[in-house]
């Protein structure tokens, strides 16, 4: 029984840095209507971004997120105005085919460069001991670190101006540019606030886990799924229902092999699309008004 | 419809495709298959994404299971190759059908996000299914070749075949087209939610289409991986060919019938002049990569539709 | 007469908007409604409750006797019941031939294809479109677009129609124009529930009005009581001559 429970609560903290990644999702979705399909391979991204500082330079693994921050929010800003920016307000189909295209050229080029070895970060980190159980000390820093980025996030959202005309844009682009807000910038600031948080997400995730190129692809399904179960575009439902699929899991894993998991979390992905558009915390609001 | 001139130029196209390699030109023949294929996935994908608007990036699916389907009732039922595929072909449509009827009621973007995980969760039932061989696949005897006259000549029979079925897929997406269904799911493509007011059953419609677009790659996989004498999920499963199809159908003109086609043997042409300089797989993609870009930024219509709106006179005659 | 539609007790909410507010009116065979209101009274609302865009919060629609309630849009069409939009919604990269062959194939008759090209010339000639048959919808102007919208949905050869504003945006000319055809239109047996702006045309056109003010209805009779309604005058229309003025 305590297995189970100390499963579950390392399942809660894995949990969380999956809500960070579909915080990168569902941010960038909920501003500009967008699905970012390059979300995988800036994930992938990421790790490599740890693992080549901390191999180059010698430098604690911790130490590389800010880089990275930084330099996933350059990359969102330069994705934005390679592929999204002449989409916006065109059907959505051509925005998917867009970022689909750059995920190609992203993942080729990854495969031609490092194959589809195995990587690894090593951390080394106390941990934290409970009777039998210990929690490894990686993962209860990601989840602290989720909880202080998904903090910032929230103060610049809800507290400094530029939040506040994210938040306009999000709402109604077109309002937002009538009353003197420079909506381009705004787009393109929070592409890569929403690339910033898919690149962090991925360095957090490669202390936890070991990785290759081709890596980006299920945690790009999990954000997926967390972002469907959330809700798309709501940032908080993300978080919360990341640590839920964490849970799940945590609670699942025991008890079959690793490739099943995939299989049911796809297998609810589907399931909540169909029955909850509105994601799993719909459930408590009113109906949809639009079929 | 035997009176349009598309009808017969389709035909002629058929035969001279089947006559190129003379049957004995073997090297053309194994690229005119990989033609056949290509055109077959992107016609077949053309019905979602150039029809009805719907992106399905995990396509593969239906050649995949097709293929697994077939080898399974041929290696392990001992069923004749005919039979195999017919079923083969049926099961999958029918399993799309159902499967359909469930994720069309999602919208572009979420029916989308679905594709990507089929194949994804498809790939991993698989991998784990024993009676299809696990993750190391099924082979199949070459036994199995001798109801059509031996390894050589069956090779022959398979290249006819699949020229058959690129031909019925050019055929199904010039009916669908001209039929009370193309124009509902046209409809549905230029404006969902409109089509719907005016009586048009978006869900069920959505759903045939997908089912429909499911049957002859499933019997294009059958024939594919019978050639090949294996099956195992990586190359089942390898979303490499549906994102070909889809750059391909992109590129040619989405929503036109020639597009697909035209697309097919432009992006072979590309490839095979790749691998002259680069052999590696991965530069395959980033070229499609930067290919699919540059035509959904500047050219979303494709070729077909660039020509279509310079010659308005060339839909008289084409589709 | 045999109520067309019967709208009971309509309500929809949003959050803790009440859009609509049991709002009951019924439109009989052959009959011409106008429902007329402020911005924002909630007319498109109805619309899209009835046509099932929509499910209401509460009460019932009914059409020829049948409950819709909430069914979605196609259903409602199949029923023979069509509907223009406020903001034209044409198959942009589709001829007007198609565009209204579409309206066609789907409508209550569920016509064959070259039957349905049939009934959608006879559709677009209506509204005079017979010469632009060929020509991308895209390339219509506002008032051909709006026109499309018409021939699109009578070419569904429905039984009652709902016309979302179809007369805004048009010049004097094209709205004496419109104002005939559907004249026309009842000529043949049509039924027309209405929203529109121009007070002249939808009070010379309509056999009953039904004014709408915050979701809930404030009068309903002929155009000349409802006109002389000190409530609407009071509320909205301002010369209670205007049911006198020829349009």
């Amino acid at each position: 029984m305590l297995g189970i429970l100390a499963s579950l609560l390392d399942g809660l903290l894995v949990g969380a840095v999956y809500g960070l990644a579909a915080m990168g999702i569902t941010f960038i979705w909920g501003v500009m209507d967008v699905v970012n399909l390059t979300h995988g391979a800036m994930i992938v991204a990421g790790m490599f971004g740890v693992y080549l500082l901390v191999s180059a330079m010698g430098i604690p693994a911790y130490a590389a997120l800010l880089p990275v921050l930084l330099a996933g929010f350059f990359a969102g800003v330069a994705l934005y105005w390679i592929a999204i920016h002449r989409m916006i307000g065109r059907p959505p189909l051509m925005s998917l085919l867009a970022t689909f295209a750059v995920n190609l050229v992203l993942i080729g080029l990854g495969t031609a460069t490092w194959g589809t070895v195995l990587f690894n970060v090593s951390v080394s980190l106390p941990g934290f001991s409970l009777g039998r159980y210990t929690f490894p000390g990686t993962h209860i820093m990601a989840a602290v670190l989720t909880a202080v980025i998904a903090g910032v996030l929230y103060l610049f959202l809800y507290r400094t101006r530029a939040g506040k005309a994210v938040r306009a844009v999000a709402a109604n682009r077109e309002a937002a540019e009538l009353v003197g807000i420079p909506t381009t910038r705004i787009l393109a600031l929070s592409c890569g606030l929403g690339v910033a948080l898919a690149g962090v997400s991925g360095a957090l995730i490669s202390t936890l886990f070991p990785f290759t190129v081709l890596s980006g692809d299920a945690y790009q399904l999990k954000s997926f799924v967390v972002t469907v179960l959330g809700g798309m575009g709501n940032p908080t439902g993300a978080l919360v229902a990341g640590i839920a699929l964490g849970l799940f899991e945590g609670l699942a894993t025991p008890f079959m092999p690793v490739s099943w998991t995939l299989v049911i979390e796809f297998v609810l992905f589907v399931l909540v699309l169909i029955a909850f558009p509105g994601g799993l915390i719909s459930i408590g609001r009113r109906r949809p008004a639009v079929r | 419809m035997l009176r349009r001139p598309f009808f017969w130029i389709i035909a002629v196209t058929i035969a001279l495709f089947a006559a190129a390699p003379h049957g004995s030109d073997v090297e053309l023949r194994e690229s005119l298959i990989l033609a056949a294929v290509y055109i077959t996935l992107a016609s077949n994908l053309n019905l979602m994404l150039g029809y009805a608007g719907y992106v399905n990036f995990g396509s593969i699916v239906f050649f995949g299971l097709g293929g697994y389907f077939c080898v399974y009732f041929m290696g392990s039922l001992g069923w004749g190759l005919a039979s195999s595929l017919v079923v083969s072909g049926v099961a999958v449509s029918a399993a799309a059908l159902v499967f359909g009827l469930g994720i069309l009621r999602l919208r572009g973007v979420h029916f989308a996000l679905a594709t990507i995980g089929v194949n994804e969760a498809v790939m991993a039932f698989v991998t784990n299914f024993e009676p299809w061989g696990g993750s190391t696949g099924i082979y199949l005897s070459p036994e199995l070749f001798q109801p059509l006259g031996g390894p050589a000549s069956a090779l022959w029979v398979i290249y006819y075949l699949l020229v058959a079925i690129m031909g019925a897929s050019l055929y199904l997406s010039y009916f669908i087209k001209r039929s009370k269904f193309g124009l509902g799911l046209l409809s549905i493509g230029q404006n969902e939610d409109a089509a719907a007011v005016l009586g048009v059953p978006a869900p069920r419609y959505k759903a045939l289409a997908y089912s429909a677009s499911a049957l002859l790659p499933a019997v294009a996989g059958g024939l594919y991986f019978f050639k090949g004498a294996f099956v195992q999920p990586a190359d089942a499963f390898d979303l490499t060919l549906s994102t070909e199809a889809i750059v391909i159908t992109m590129l040619g003109g989405q929503g036109t019938i020639v597009g697909p086609a035209l697309g097919a043997y432009l992006y072979e042409e590309l490839r095979g002049w790749l691998l002259t300089s680069e052999t590696f797989a991965n530069f395959q993609l980033v070229v499609a990569g930067v290919l699919l870009l540059l035509i959904v930024q500047f050219a979303p219509e494709g070729l077909m539709g660039f020509l279509y709106r310079r010659f308005p006179r060339l839909r008289r005659i084409l589709e | 007469m045999t109520a067309l539609l019967e709208v009971s007790e309509l309500s929809k909410r949003f959050g803790g908007l009440h859009a609509v507010e049991a709002l009951s009116f019924s439109v009989g065979e052959g009959e011409i409604l106008g429902l007329i209101g402020p911005n924002g009274a909630g007319k498109s609302t109805v619309f899209n409750l009835i046509n099932g865009v929509f499910a209401p919060s509460a009460g019932r629609v009914a059409f020829r006797g049948e409950d819709i309630t909430g069914a979605a849009p196609y259903r409602v069409a199949r029923l023979g019941l069509a509907r223009t939009h406020q903001i034209v919604q044409p198959f942009a990269g589709m001829s007007v031939l198609d565009n209204c062959t579409v309206g066609a194939c789907f409508g209550r008759e569920n016509l064959p294809l070259a039957k349905a090209r049939q009934a959608a010339r006879e559709a677009a000639a209506l509204v005079g479109l017979e010469k632009r048959l060929d020509a991308p919808a895209l390339e219509l102007t506002i008032a051909g677009k709006k026109r499309l919208e018409l021939a699109r949905a009578l070419a569904a050869r429905p039984a009652l129609l709902m016309l979302d504003e179809v007369l805004a945006g048009l010049n004097p000319t094209e709205v004496a124009q419109m104002v005939e055809t559907l004249r026309t239109i009842r000529g043949r047996g049509l039924s027309i529930l209405m929203i529109e702006h121009l007070m002249q045309a939808i009070m010379s056109l309509s056999d009953r009005i039904v004014v709408l003010t915050s979701g809930t209805k404030l009068s309903e009779g002929s155009p000349a009581q409802v006109a002389h309604d000190p409530a609407v005058i009071a509320a909205y229309l301002g010369d209670p001559e205007m049911v006198r003025r020829p349009p």
